[in-house]
């Protein structure tokens, strides 16, 4: 059983090992969707809250094999329970409220292959955290991908406007200015005691 | 066989290494390719890995490619792969512990890897099982390479060595940058400068001979 604090997990989660930018987990979506702010904060929120559900299905899952003696079959077991959370969270949003649903449009169902989620729901199990530890984690995980998503497209944005050499445009400016942002968020890193 | 068949085998397997290679060219699979190549081993073996999860997973979903119905193929797809990356982290953990422990959760995390998926939804479940391999062969050899090319530069100018070999002796001051996160996407950075550089020239000398 871990004792961390659950501020301390918070912290560690969205600054000092941000998901994207720390671990490159969830590289896909932040160089797929970081063109626009709007449509960023809205990914950033639909991954946080698939997050929270597939982190909390994790926890039981994890305490179920477990009881059974069968860690051989996490691995599915997680996929399949993301997979499956995703479809859900896209009917309830299809039902409350069409307009959100429609602009998310393909980044939806497309949450279900960022290995952030699946990368969360193994590195809690890893770490040992409860029930409470893990839905501050999952919350913590989410506000860092946000927020690292959120810096992406405003430095994105701006770059519109920039003259750019022809050989970096696309893709190898985005990864250099991420390579910075990267940089600066190791900073963060003195936060840790 | 016959030739027609032979060269489609050839262009098959060749284009992945280069003209469609998942990292430098489609961009897919970043995750792994940024996190787990601050040094050469590493790279080499999450490439290896990943290899022998694509081989595998084409060649059944290939093979059962009549067989599942379209609605739920992905779900399929993903559970023949969460499968064969199962074996592979068993596999590693009880022949390799020490590479294991500092692949750590990457090599799960194989299973949502796009470039694995993509290959099944996009070649292995419209073609026969022997072509699916050949496709599956040079993608995932086109991805190793990739994968080994940033791996090996990081490795150099990150800690001055290769393959855990000193190279420059004790007056070499490393680039800690370089084995940090940062060196990762400014590596692949540079690489993806390099090669478009390299396309846009020939391009160019192509029109003013044409």
């Amino acid at each position: 059983m871990n004792e961390e604090p659950l501020w301390s997990i918070f912290i560690n989660a969205s600054l000092i090992n941000n998901f994207v930018l720390a671990y490159f987990l969830g590289i896909c979506p932040f160089l797929g969707v970081s063109g626009k702010i709007g449509t960023a904060s809205k990914m950033g929120g639909a991954v946080t809250f698939v997050m929270i559900i597939s982190s909390m299905a994790a926890y039981g899952l994890h305490g179920l094999l477990v009881a059974i003696n069968a860690p051989f079959l996490q691995l599915i077991s997680y996929i399949v329970v993301i997979a499956s959370t995703v479809q859900l969270v896209e009917m309830i949003i299809k039902k409350i409220s069409p307009e959100l649903f429609r602009a998310l449009g393909i980044f939806l169902p497309l949450i279900t292959t960022n290995c952030a989620i699946l990368g969360l729901a193994l590195f809690q199990t890893s770490k040992g955290y409860g029930f409470l530890q893990s839905f501050v984690y999952a919350l913590g995980a989410g506000a860092g991908f946000t927020l690292a998503l959120i810096l992406m497209a405003g430095i994105r944005e701006n770059l519109e406007f920039a003259q750019v050499p022809k050989v970096v445009k696309g893709t190898v400016i985005t990864l250099l200015a991420a390579g910075i942002l990267s940089l600066s968020f190791m900073g963060f890193s003195g936060l840790s005691g | 066989m016959n030739s027609d068949e032979t060269s489609e085998g050839r262009n098959v397997l060749l284009k992945g290494l280069w003209k469609e290679n998942p990292v430098l060219v489609a961009v897919l699979g970043m995750c792994p390719a940024l996190a787990v190549t601050n040094s050469a081993i590493n790279a080499l073996a999450m490439g290896l890995a990943s290899l022998f999860v694509l081989m595998s997973s084409s060649f059944l979903v290939s093979l059962f490619r009549n067989l599942i119905p379209k609605q739920v193929r992905i779900t399929a797809y993903i559970v023949i792969i969460a499968t064969f990356v199962t074996i592979v982290d068993f596999l590693l953990a009880a022949y390799s512990p020490v590479i294991h422990k500092e692949l750590g959760a990457f090599i799960a995390l194989i299973v949502v890897n796009c470039l694995i998926l993509g290959r099944q939804e996009a070649f292995a479940s419209k073609n026969r099982p022997g072509m699916a391999l050949l496709d599956a062969l040079g993608m995932g050899l086109g991805f190793t390479g990739a994968l080994l090319a940033i791996g090996v530069i990081r490795e150099i100018l990150g800690s001055g060595s290769l393959f855990g070999i000193d190279l420059f002796g004790a007056n070499f001051e490393p680039w800690v940058i370089m084995v940090l996160p940062p060196g990762g996407f400014f590596t692949l950075g540079f690489l993806l400068l390099g090669i478009n550089w390299f396309t846009q020239r020939s391009i160019k000398e192509k029109e003013n001979h044409g």
